[in-house]
């Protein structure tokens, strides 16, 4: 690409002043993740300065007895998103086999446009039908409140689904048009090629697909808060309501209570931002190597 | 398209591939029937709520619209909730966030460029509840130094939306102008225009209706988000939204709200109906950005967009 824009001799009137305009906005969403950052450092520090910090890593929380742990939160966060991902990580790479030649053409186009307009359904709306069919028929068939870890994480792999799908799909398909050729020379049916030639080689789409539904996963707060059921408990197994980081922070600011409460609410802020920014900056690591028209 | 050799009966792999094949047939049907149940559900539950009273209930169309009179059991303010949320929404994030894509696509190279990309994928990959979570900091701060009586309110709803949504239009600008050709990047400056008469006159029209396609999948972002306004201001019974600093309704908060807490199967029909208008409106706008990015194929050899 040629550097659109090289000095000119003479300068218009204010011509300056516009290039520094557009150069700075660049830096816009830069700015603000640094600012969502500096405020969730800056609330947090009461936290420090009170010795609060094992008190945040306890499992105990009782905001009436000053006890703000949030450990239950955190496993409760790290076992959905995980679980999750584990339903939807092999179903999406299915999918896109599905999409990339292992299904008839016609349906591959038919599921793609149907994974696209996935996309497009809001979240609410999955939490709300859920709420009024998956809840109930888990109640009636496995017992429980039905507002379970098994209920939310189901929906989550529903809405996790399209992000995985569409990354590794779009990589798939510009791998598999570098590498038909050879493959086809070497005799490979297609099936055979998707399967041994262009699957072993989206290793970077493979890693991207699974960082970004993920942290998808893990940054979710309506279907948890609609279908975990919110208690505060370690949750031990899958028909246990669980309350993740998102929800807690969710439900913890609309009850008025005290700085402190606040406070460990932006620790919880904190853990989901490293989460999130991790999984982008590993990403961005894995981006650096690829060939280009091929970056997932 | 290369001619297809004729399968290879005795090949290794063949029983793999075979379930391979059925595997990959299960994963789209169980990715596709959970998602076709629960939209035909809600289109079932929402039938009999269809209408105008859905919207106005008791009240006629025009003096509820025109706000003259109050809407007490149909969604009609929680729509202009959400219209108003996500007109200055955009208001605040399409300007900035389209300055920062040509920031990022024509005024940035090498290491600088590789910053400015991270700091937007970044953002968007901060969870919406945390751009929630800083508005309410933001409130919290105002508080303590400078406007005690700072409150929660539609325009820091807007603000904490216009940070969810301002990494995709930044996306989408910075796509579609690096989808331009060289010659079409060169036409100004081989003209002699300022950088200005450049952008504006040469490039951003050349760029639209991919810019177009990004901010409209921004808007149906905004139209959707919960977690967001969820803790910045939004409340049930608030009425019209009555100025940049009063609370305000919204539609998926409502749905949210209703879910929780109905009453009478009345209010729960009315929630299914205003789920239905909300995924409409979210499919509507999606189909729309679709539309607009899909003239652009073909005419400089740019991809579908993501």
């Amino acid at each position: 690409m040629p550097l659109v824009f090289p000095p000119a001799r003479r300068a218009p009137r204010g011509e300056a002043l516009v290039r520094r305009a557009f150069q700075a906005s660049g830096f816009a969403a830069l700015l603000a993740v640094a600012m969502v950052f500096v405020f969730l450092v800056v609330f947090t520090l009461p936290m420090f300065t009170s010795g609060g910090i094992f008190a945040v890593l306890s499992p105990v929380w009782n905001p009436v007895r000053n006890q703000f742990g949030i450990l239950p939160m955190a496993a409760a966060t790290f076992g959905l998103s995980l679980s999750a991902f584990a339903l939807a990580y092999p179903l999406g790479v299915g999918v896109c086999l599905f999409l990339n030649g292992l299904g008839p053409r016609p349906a591959a186009g038919m599921l793609r446009a149907a994974v696209r307009l996935m996309t497009a359904v809001p979240t609410v709306v999955y939490g709300f039908v859920a709420a009024a069919t998956l809840v109930p028929a888990v109640r009636g068939a496995l017992g429980g409140s039905g507002f379970s870890w098994l209920s939310a994480m189901l929906v989550l792999t529903l809405l996790i689904l399209p992000t995985v799908v569409l990354i590794l799909d779009g990589q798939m398909a510009a791998v598999a048009g570098r590498t038909r050729l050879t493959a086809t020379a070497l005799g490979l049916g297609p099936g055979a090629t998707l399967l041994f030639v262009v699957l072993p080689g989206c290793r970077r789409g493979l890693f991207a697909a699974a960082a970004m539904g993920f942290g998808r996963a893990a940054g979710d707060a309506l279907i948890p808060l609609m279908l975990a059921g919110n208690a505060v408990a370690l949750p031990r197994s899958l028909l246990d309501s669980m309350r993740p980081l998102t929800s807690h922070i969710a439900l913890v600011a609309a009850t008025d209570s005290t700085s402190l409460a606040y406070a460990s609410l932006f620790a919880c802020g904190m853990i989901l931002f490293f989460l999130t920014a991790g999984v982008n900056l590993a990403l961005a690591f894995v981006r650096r190597g690829a060939p280009p028209g091929e970056a997932p | 398209m290369t001619a297809r050799p004729r399968p290879n009966r005795t090949a290794p792999g063949r029983g793999l591939e075979r379930a391979a094949r059925a595997a990959a047939w299960g994963c789209a049907l169980a990715a596709t029937l959970p998602v076709a149940f629960l939209v035909g559900y809600l289109v079932y539950e929402a039938g009999p709520a269809l209408g105008g009273g859905l919207f106005f209930g008791d009240v006629p169309a025009l003096p509820a619209i025109l706000g003259q009179r109050p809407v007490w059991d149909g969604i009609w303010p929680a729509c202009a909730g959400t219209l108003a949320l996500v007109a200055l929404t955009s208001a605040l994030a399409v300007p900035l966030g389209v300055a920062g894509g040509i920031s990022l696509s024509l005024f940035a190279r090498g290491r600088r460029r590789r910053l400015l990309r991270l700091g937007v994928d970044v953002l968007a990959g901060i969870p919406s509840i945390l751009m929630g979570l800083f508005g309410f900091a933001l409130i919290l701060f105002l508080r303590r130094t400078f406007l005690p009586q700072a409150n929660t309110c539609l325009l820091l709803a807007a603000a904490s939306m216009a940070l969810l949504i301002l990494p995709y239009v930044v996306g989408a600008t910075a796509g579609a102008l690096d989808a331009l050709p060289d010659a079409m990047r060169l036409l100004g400056p081989s003209l002699g225009l300022s950088t200005w008469r450049t952008v504006a006159g040469v490039l951003l029209p050349s760029a639209r209706r991919g810019i177009f396609g990004g901010v409209i999948l921004a808007v149906g972002r905004a139209c959707e988000d919960t977690a967001v306004i969820l803790m910045t201001g939004v409340v049930v019974g608030a009425g019209l939204p009555s100025g940049l600093f009063g609370k305000f309704e919204a539609l998926p908060f409502y749905i949210y709200y209703t879910a929780a807490q109905y009453q009478t199967p009345d209010e729960l029909t009315r929630a299914y109906g205003a789920a239905l208008v909300l995924l409409c409106l979210a499919v509507g706008l999606f189909l729309c950005a679709r539309a607009g990015s899909r003239l652009l194929e073909g005419r400089y050899g740019m991809g579908e967009m993501r």
